[in-house]
């Protein structure tokens, strides 16, 4: 991230900022349970969840704070919060 | 030594301090002014609000909010799109602002803001004291002080001056003591169209908000970059100190007009006893330094006219062959039982050789009148100091006993 003069930044800050850094319960996902809602896609406070072409999910843990809004919202029970181990 | 103003009397008109101030936030030409009306700053966006009825501010938009803290959310949208704004607030309604005031010094926008410097609540209080705009002092926002009604509506044009200058970009507090200055009537030489164009061009940010070219404003920074941002808003501060006594000197170019840069003095050449001050009640003080010469006593002032960025260098000079200095605060911090200029005053002077007894007063709290016989009174307690060292360093003075 470049500070220009003014203290004002170049566009796509929340790019360089990895909040992944922040985690303690990993989302992991379970292919075989998911109905490809897009629950989980729409309501992720951090746009860390992407479609892949086959209408499945991926999770960014670059950026994933591991809130658990999307094992929460998840109607089969397809995500579920793990402590991650570091 | 500073130069004469040159008041041309033909042009001067008796005009109340508010209309000043709105007349000369007008020729500033601002492109969105957004206020809410609070006493004792009523009267300033009245007579905006009237500007703009009568189609006299060109190119500008006034945005009717609910609340003051709404007032300036809307001048961080539209300063960010590249907008000269401006804005006047007082008391309740600065402390209202106060998240908004630190949005607006971090994302670095030139807004501008007069305020009528009114007691805060509670005890509730309408009149005068410099407390509320003291307690916004860590907010980034340059504080600049007036002394009269001439002062506070040149000052306006120059507080646009320092903070659209490409190296600062900070927000200035113009302030003005709520009724002493806003509800006075004054012989004023009102800032002319013609003579403010040539001294203010139009504000042409580098960086705006333009969908063709994104930029972010007031970004997330996590711990590896708050800091620097930071580091960055303390640099402009430090460089508007110069700017400061810079625009002073072009706005002398210009008008003919000057009332000293960072700092002010009067009288102070061999003066044994100096005072230091903010605002209005420097008129008081020049007038009973006059009589106290009169009487061979070595009284000299000095007016601080920049709090933020504090001009410790300048009042160092100007402090160096006091016997006692005096400090009058229109403001305590409470808990230290201190005035703000007192505490800053005497931490400019530390780790320096100067070494001079520092007395501090906290006096018109609320409103109350400061009278020359109180001021007598203090330079008398000074001169007291002189002779026998310091027995109080910082005290209210002018207290009812009867009512404690």
């Amino acid at each position: 991230m470049k500070i220009l003069p003014g203290g004002v930044c170049e566009a796509g800050t929340t790019r360089v900022n990895k909040t992944g850094g922040w985690r303690t319960f990993k989302p992991v996902y379970d292919y075989e349970k998911c109905i490809k809602c897009k629950l989980c896609e729409l309501l992720c406070p951090d746009s860390s969840i992407n479609p892949r072409d086959d209408g499945f999910f991926e999770f960014d843990y670059d950026f994933c704070k591991g809130c658990g809004i999307c094992a929460n919202e998840c109607p089969k029970d397809a995500i579920t919060m793990v402590l991650e181990e570091k | 030594m500073a130069p004469e103003n040159k008041l041309d009397k033909k042009k001067m008109v008796v005009v109340e301090g508010s209309y000043a101030v709105a007349h000369a936030a007008k020729v500033c030409r601002p492109n969105v002014i957004s206020a809410y009306p609070i006493t004792p700053q009523t009267h300033i966006v009245e007579d905006l609000s009237q500007f703009m009825a009568d189609g006299e501010i060109p190119n500008c938009e006034y945005i009717n909010v609910e609340s003051e803290f709404s007032a300036l959310s809307a001048l961080v949208g539209a300063s960010a799109a590249g907008a000269r704004c401006y804005s006047a607030t007082t008391s309740q309604g600065l402390e209202l602002m106060h998240e908004v005031l630190f949005n607006i010094s971090g994302m670095r926008l030139p807004v501008v803001m007069t305020i009528a410097n009114r007691a805060v609540s509670a005890p509730i209080s309408i009149w005068n004291d410099h407390q509320d705009a003291i307690s916004q002092r860590d907010t980034g926002w340059l504080q600049l002080y007036a002394e009269n009604t001439q002062e506070i509506s040149d000052m306006t044009a120059q507080a646009y001056k320092i903070s659209e200058d490409k190296d600062i970009l900070m927000p200035s507090m113009v302030c003005m003591d709520g009724f002493i200055l806003s509800h006075v009537y004054e012989p004023v030489v009102l800032l002319e169209q013609d003579l403010t164009d040539e001294f203010l061009p139009a504000f042409e940010p580098d960086f705006v908000l333009d969908p063709k070219n994104p930029m972010s404003f007031g970004a997330f920074a996590d711990p590896n970059y708050y800091t620097e941002f930071r580091y960055l808003q303390e640099q402009a501060m430090q460089k508007s100190l110069k700017k400061i006594e810079d625009v002073a000197n072009e706005f002398y170019d210009v008008y003919g007009r000057y009332y000293g840069g960072l700092i002010d003095e009067y009288r102070t050449d061999d003066a044994e006893v100096i005072i230091m001050a903010m605002g209005s009640i420097i008129g008081t003080i020049k007038d009973v330094i006059d009589k106290l010469r009169d009487r061979n006593v070595k009284v000299g002032l000095l007016k601080v006219r920049s709090f933020r960025p504090f001009p410790a260098e300048a009042i160092r000079n100007a402090l160096k062959d006091a016997k006692v200095v005096v400090v009058l605060d229109k403001n305590i911090s409470l808990g230290l039982n201190e005035g703000a200029l007192f505490t800053e005053t005497k931490s400019s002077l530390y780790n320096t050789k100067l070494d001079v007894p520092i007395v501090g007063y906290m006096i018109g709290h609320g409103g109350r009148d400061i009278k020359v016989d109180l001021i007598e009174k203090i330079v008398d307690e000074a001169q007291e100091v002189m002779k026998t060292g310091i027995k109080i360093e910082s005290q209210f003075t002018d207290l009812k006993e009867e009512l404690i």
